[in-house]
């Protein structure tokens, strides 16, 4: 029997691309409510294994529970239902909507109204008024407007959380949230996801040392698709062999 | 509507239409006819190719599958129009060809899904092509009978009448697809053209959306393909073929995908010139394939966003 109090388990995942090993045999788990962290560095599989836990790439062996169920076979949208939500490292939103209109997608997507063909999408007022409140908490309400396209750089890493954590998933899986933010907004990041209610489990990558160690509560480091450290940030932080393979360059803060 | 001179030129352009077989020659009438159904052919194309961002070259699959539906119920079945049943009965065969379609092919993507469907329609076609008992072969089935409305003073024989009653259809069908692409739906179909993987990761079950908006757009294109049949009397082999979806295919680009009426009116000036073109020569499909480069080179954006920025200024 696998406790609910863990939101995921993940047991001897696997991920081959022809002849490489991306990933192999990683396994951990993530308690309900934690914040945990994955580093490594480049090409050690932290994407890779978002991609797996998402589900929108299939694992070469290997099992994923997710709250008690075994969502391996699970199809992205499915697992998303369960409240598995995810950030992308690069920015992908719709480009060529408006910032209200992302927004509204991110809402839209559960429920039957995605399936109305004929209510205009702008009378759910319900759904107006909460992008309203979300945009307005994130101060880019008055550029409800724009299409994404046009947004700072900057604006579309805020938006691409902001979709994430529109949906009140229980699960969040963040993708280097503040790669591409200013130290400031990296600040205002982490203050906000440390004042996060214990409802929300958050799984991190980061490259940012000091966004690590300021949220996370467990470690993982990840080296050639396998897991070379587990624990507590200062145990993980102390552990040789991570720092000759990922302290050592952390300066180059990539 | 972000700008105020569009309802107005909506109410020109309408206004246009409903007068315009009293100052236009009967043969121009019927001309118009033909510009409003394949205007209703290349909108229910946009849904997939402009809104969803699925692209077809067999969308000629629909059109042709219900024309030829009217065609064998009229004249091999009624031997005269039964119109509530051929209505019926075309829709719905366009709509069961997408909804089988659509389980195989909407797992690929872009110029594989624009093949795909190609090589389905040509199917479809190889059938009517062959099976000369019942679809009458490269002859077609001729003699197919207007819907008679004379009990309520509708002539459909007439020219003026006809080209009414395909108004009618068309402002129909233009308000329901208007609706169905400014939907909650229709804004999902946004949603996929723009990132399919970012909606999968937001909870959407993407097939399913292109599954629905691809029989949607089916069912208009086979009310159009209902409406040809009626119009020309006869159908063939030519309604189901690759040129066809070629065609339409060039109305929404040169009309401005993702614009709904824009490929409208990409159908209306490619009929025009198709129809201005046959009097001098037989190449159609080289003057087809020079509007197409024009078309890519001088408006790749379509006429109707250069309408509309003519508009704004």
């Amino acid at each position: 029997m696998r406790s609910s109090l863990e939101a995921l388990v993940v047991e001897n995942l696997s991920k081959q691309f022809g002849g490489l090993r991306a990933l192999d045999g990683v396994s951990f788990r993530v308690e309900a409510g934690e914040r945990f962290a994955i580093i490594g560095p480049n090409g050690a599989g932290k994407t890779t294994l978002f991609q797996l836990l998402s589900g929108m790439l299939p694992p070469s062996s290997g099992r994923i529970f997710a709250f008690g169920k075994d969502i391996t076979k699970l199809s992205a949208h499915r697992r998303a239902a369960l409240g598995i939500g995810r950030t992308f490292q690069i920015t992908n939103l719709f480009l060529n909507l408006t910032v209200l209109d992302n927004v509204l997608l991110a809402l839209e997507a559960s429920g039957l109204t995605r399936f109305n063909l004929l209510r205009p999408i702008y009378s759910y007022k319900d759904f107006l008024t909460r992008a309203e409140n979300i945009l307005n908490q994130w101060g880019i309400w008055d550029r409800r407007n724009f299409p994404v396209r046009s947004l700072s750089y900057g604006e579309q890493r805020q938006l691409e959380i902001i979709l994430t954590l529109s949906q009140n998933r229980s699960l969040l899986l963040l993708d280097e949230p503040t790669c591409g933010l200013s130290p400031e907004e990296a600040k205002s990041f982490v203050s906000m996801i440390r004042a996060f209610s214990r409802e929300f489990t958050i799984l991190l990558i980061d490259h940012d040392m000091d966004v690590i160690f300021d949220i996370a509560e467990k470690v993982i480091v990840l080296h050639f698709g396998r897991v070379l450290a587990f624990g507590y940030p200062e145990e993980v932080k102390g552990n040789p062999q991570v720092q000759e393979i990922y302290m050592g360059r952390s300066n180059e803060s990539s | 509507m972000k700008n105020p001179k569009l309802p107005i030129a909506i109410v020109i352009i309408l206004a246009f239409l409903s007068t315009l077989p009293l100052f236009l020659p009967p043969y121009y009438t019927g001309l118009f006819s033909l510009m409003i159904i394949f205007g209703i052919f290349a909108m229910s194309l946009d849904i997939l190719q402009g809104y969803t961002g699925l692209p077809s070259l067999g969308h000629a699959a629909f059109f042709g599958t219900s024309a030829y539906m009217v065609g064998i119920l009229n004249v091999k079945i009624f031997k005269g129009c039964n119109f509530g049943v051929e209505l019926i009965t075309g829709i719905l065969s366009a709509a069961v060809v997408a909804s089988i379609l659509g389980l195989i092919v909407l797992r690929s993507k872009e110029v594989y899904l624009l093949m795909i469907l190609m090589a389905s329609s040509m199917m479809l076609w190889g059938i009517a092509f062959k099976w000369r008992s019942l679809t009458g072969g490269d002859d077609g089935l001729p003699g197919i009978s207007r819907p008679d409305l004379r009990p309520i003073h509708w002539d459909l024989g007439s020219t003026t009448h006809f080209y009414y009653f395909v108004l009618l259809f068309f402002i129909v069908a233009a308000v329901l697809m208007y609706l169905v692409v400014h939907s909650s739906f229709g804004h999902t179909l946004l949603g996929i053209r723009e990132s399919e993987t970012r909606m999968r990761s937001l909870g959407y079950n993407i097939w399913l959306q292109k599954y629905i908006a691809f029989i949607v757009s089916a069912v208009f294109a086979g009310l159009a393909g209902i409406l040809i049949a009626y119009y020309n009397g006869f159908v063939s082999p030519a309604e189901l073929h690759l040129v066809t979806s070629a065609e339409v295919l060039i109305m929404v680009i040169l009309g401005g995908a993702g614009t709904l009426f824009g490929p409208a009116i990409g159908a209306g000036i490619i009929i025009l010139i198709k129809n201005f073109v046959s009097g001098y020569t037989e190449h159609w499909m080289i003057i087809l394939g020079a509007i197409y480069i024009f078309t890519v080179m001088f408006a790749p954006q379509g006429v109707y966003r250069l309408f509309r920025q003519f508009l704004q200024k």
